[in-house]
């Protein structure tokens, strides 16, 4: 039997992605791809359209900090309990990045707008928000439905086709499917994306299609480009039930990320060094 | 009934946000969220099965299976009747400002960002603005940055808004028809005239300003007990600070 093409490396996953490339990640509740986003740094990778569904944390600190962001389209970044993101907030205060501010539900919706293949979507609420002064990209119309003979305005949102979906699952089995569990997001990313790259904690002899215990949280491999193993691939970010969040990399993150120089040294340490380390295991 | 005196101040707080959800049927709780999270599952607690509850990162104590999007189709159907916003503004007209202070967009300093309030500030009836730190960087007289507006032109869809703002220092009510808040009742160990000193914006309130009822025994006892049990689930650090003892006994 020949081997399936679907399966390759963290870095391969990585030259996939090109510069200038929109690529859609899920918040860190969901599976995020730190293998692969680091990967991403080492290779240099720079003008990335990074579109958070909804919201990002490390992920965007990191590829902010890194140099790899163009445009960050989010409804929010946020490290949590650990503080502000650093390098984030030093990119916005000096202007290095443009920023598309969002609010979770317009990027859900416009995701969906795409798995549709629709140009656009109407969405309630945002009305007398400033963010809609800053989006020359959103729109607003009166509803052509309405009959109340008083305007009606509504908000459309432009669809976001990325070309790229990247996130972290548990398992994969050997024809490409990718279990998601509940976190649906996924399957709605996958469809939306022209290209979708896929880390797995572990890769399983057994069908996922097989039954419908594990067929309703699977994304089907017709949506799946490629997938590559990396155990601990969300680390040091929280994997679902998998492994909790590694506070104290956390904290040490945050205290290098204050400054650039800082910054600098994270990477050298963790990112740039790690295909060495994993080497020697 | 009497009122126990011997209550933390967030034992304080979850009873103060608990009696403004009285008779939702379904609550959602939105991240980093324990007190109001404790509030609502004490609602639930009481409620013989009335009240559902949906704590966003809680893997047992949430209803949501169909992805992030849930909880905002849920609220565009109807189906929420109270959501928990902050802000690191908010202003005497209700407007919350969750991106940062400063020119937007180059902001001195940055917060994460909008999250779902642009949307949820006009679909849930309820939205209680929960905001421990009451001060004047918090309170100010107009925020930098719009995130989601207090209120709206008539025509615009809008079912829900602000309903009460709960602090460290006191209680609020607001009024959507004047645009303002109201001051109910100022916390036990807090005056008006503290509460007054750390506002930056104007605001209506009574003759007397009553102080904020503390929880009962019977109260406590639920917090401290079923409550305590249940917030650990999502928040551990929280639950063994606030109620220690109380998660491993129950």
């Amino acid at each position: 039997m020949t081997a399936n093409r679907m399966f390759t490396t963290v870095d391969d996953l990585a030259a996939r992605i090109p510069d200038g490339a929109t690529v859609a990640v899920p918040p860190d509740y969901s599976g995020t791809a730190m293998a692969l986003t680091r990967a991403l740094v080492r290779r240099g990778a720079h003008d990335l359209h990074l579109v958070a569904v909804p919201a990002s944390g490390l992920q965007a600190d990191m590829l902010v900090g890194a140099g790899c962001i163009g445009t960050l389209e989010v409804a929010a970044v946020t490290m949590g309990e650990f503080g502000l993101a650093p390098r984030f907030s030093a990119a916005v205060k000096a202007g290095l990045i443009k920023l598309k501010d969002a609010t979770c539900p317009a990027i859900h919706a416009a995701i969906q707008a795409a798995e549709k293949g629709l140009p656009f979507t109407p969405l309630r609420g945002i009305l007398g928000a400033d963010l809609i002064d800053h989006r020359d990209d959103w729109k607003v119309i009166d509803n052509p439905f309405n009959d109340s003979g008083e305007a009606d305005p509504i908000v459309l949102l432009p669809a976001i086709k990325p070309d790229v979906t990247i996130f972290h699952a548990t398992l994969a089995d050997r024809d490409g499917n990718v279990w998601i569990g509940r976190r649906r997001e996924l399957m709605t990313m996958a469809h939306a994306a022209r290209q979708t790259l896929v880390t797995v904690e572990a890769i399983t002899d057994d069908n996922l299609l097989a039954t419908d215990e594990t067929a309703a949280g699977t994304i089907p491999a017709l949506y799946v480009t490629a997938v590559a193993e990396a155990k601990q691939g969300a680390w040091p970010v929280g994997f679902l039930d998998e492994y909790p969040v590694d506070e104290a990399h956390m904290a040490e993150y945050m205290q290098m990320a204050r400054t650039e120089e800082g910054f600098a040294e994270y990477v050298a340490r963790y990112v740039t060094a790690e295909p060495a380390a994993a080497a020697a295991e | 009934m009497t009122t126990s005196t011997d209550f933390g101040r967030e034992e304080l707080l979850i009873v103060t946000v608990a009696r403004l959800l009285e008779g939702c049927g379904h609550i959602a709780v939105g991240a980093s969220s324990p007190i109001p999270g404790s509030a609502a599952l004490l609602v639930r607690e009481r409620s013989a099965g009335a009240t559902k509850v949906s704590v966003l990162g809680s893997r047992k104590n949430n209803f949501f299976t169909n992805g992030g999007v849930e909880l905002f189709d849920c609220a565009a159907q109807g189906r929420i009747d109270a959501f928990f916003l902050g802000g690191g503004q908010i202003d005497g007209q209700g407007n919350i400002n969750l991106v940062g202070t400063g020119d937007y967009p180059t902001n001195q300093v940055r917060w994460p960002g909008c999250f779902g309030s642009s949307y949820l500030y006009f679909l849930v009836p309820r939205v209680i603005l929960f905001r421990e730190e009451h001060s004047r960087r918090v309170m100010v007289p107009k925020v930098d940055f719009i995130s989601a507006p207090g209120t709206s032109p008539s025509n615009h869809y809008r079912p829900g808004g602000p309903h009460a703002m709960v602090t460290n220092l006191a209680l609020f009510d607001f009024d959507k028809q004047k645009q303002r808040f109201r001051l109910v009742s100022v916390h036990p160990g807090h005056t008006a005239e503290e509460v007054a000193d750390n506002t930056g914006f104007d605001y209506d309130q009574p003759e007397n300003v009553p102080m904020t009822v503390g929880p009962d025994a019977e109260t406590l006892a639920l917090i401290r007990g079923p409550v305590a049990a249940e917030i650990a689930e999502t928040y551990p650090r929280f639950a063994e600070r606030v109620f220690p003892g109380a998660v491993a006994a129950a």
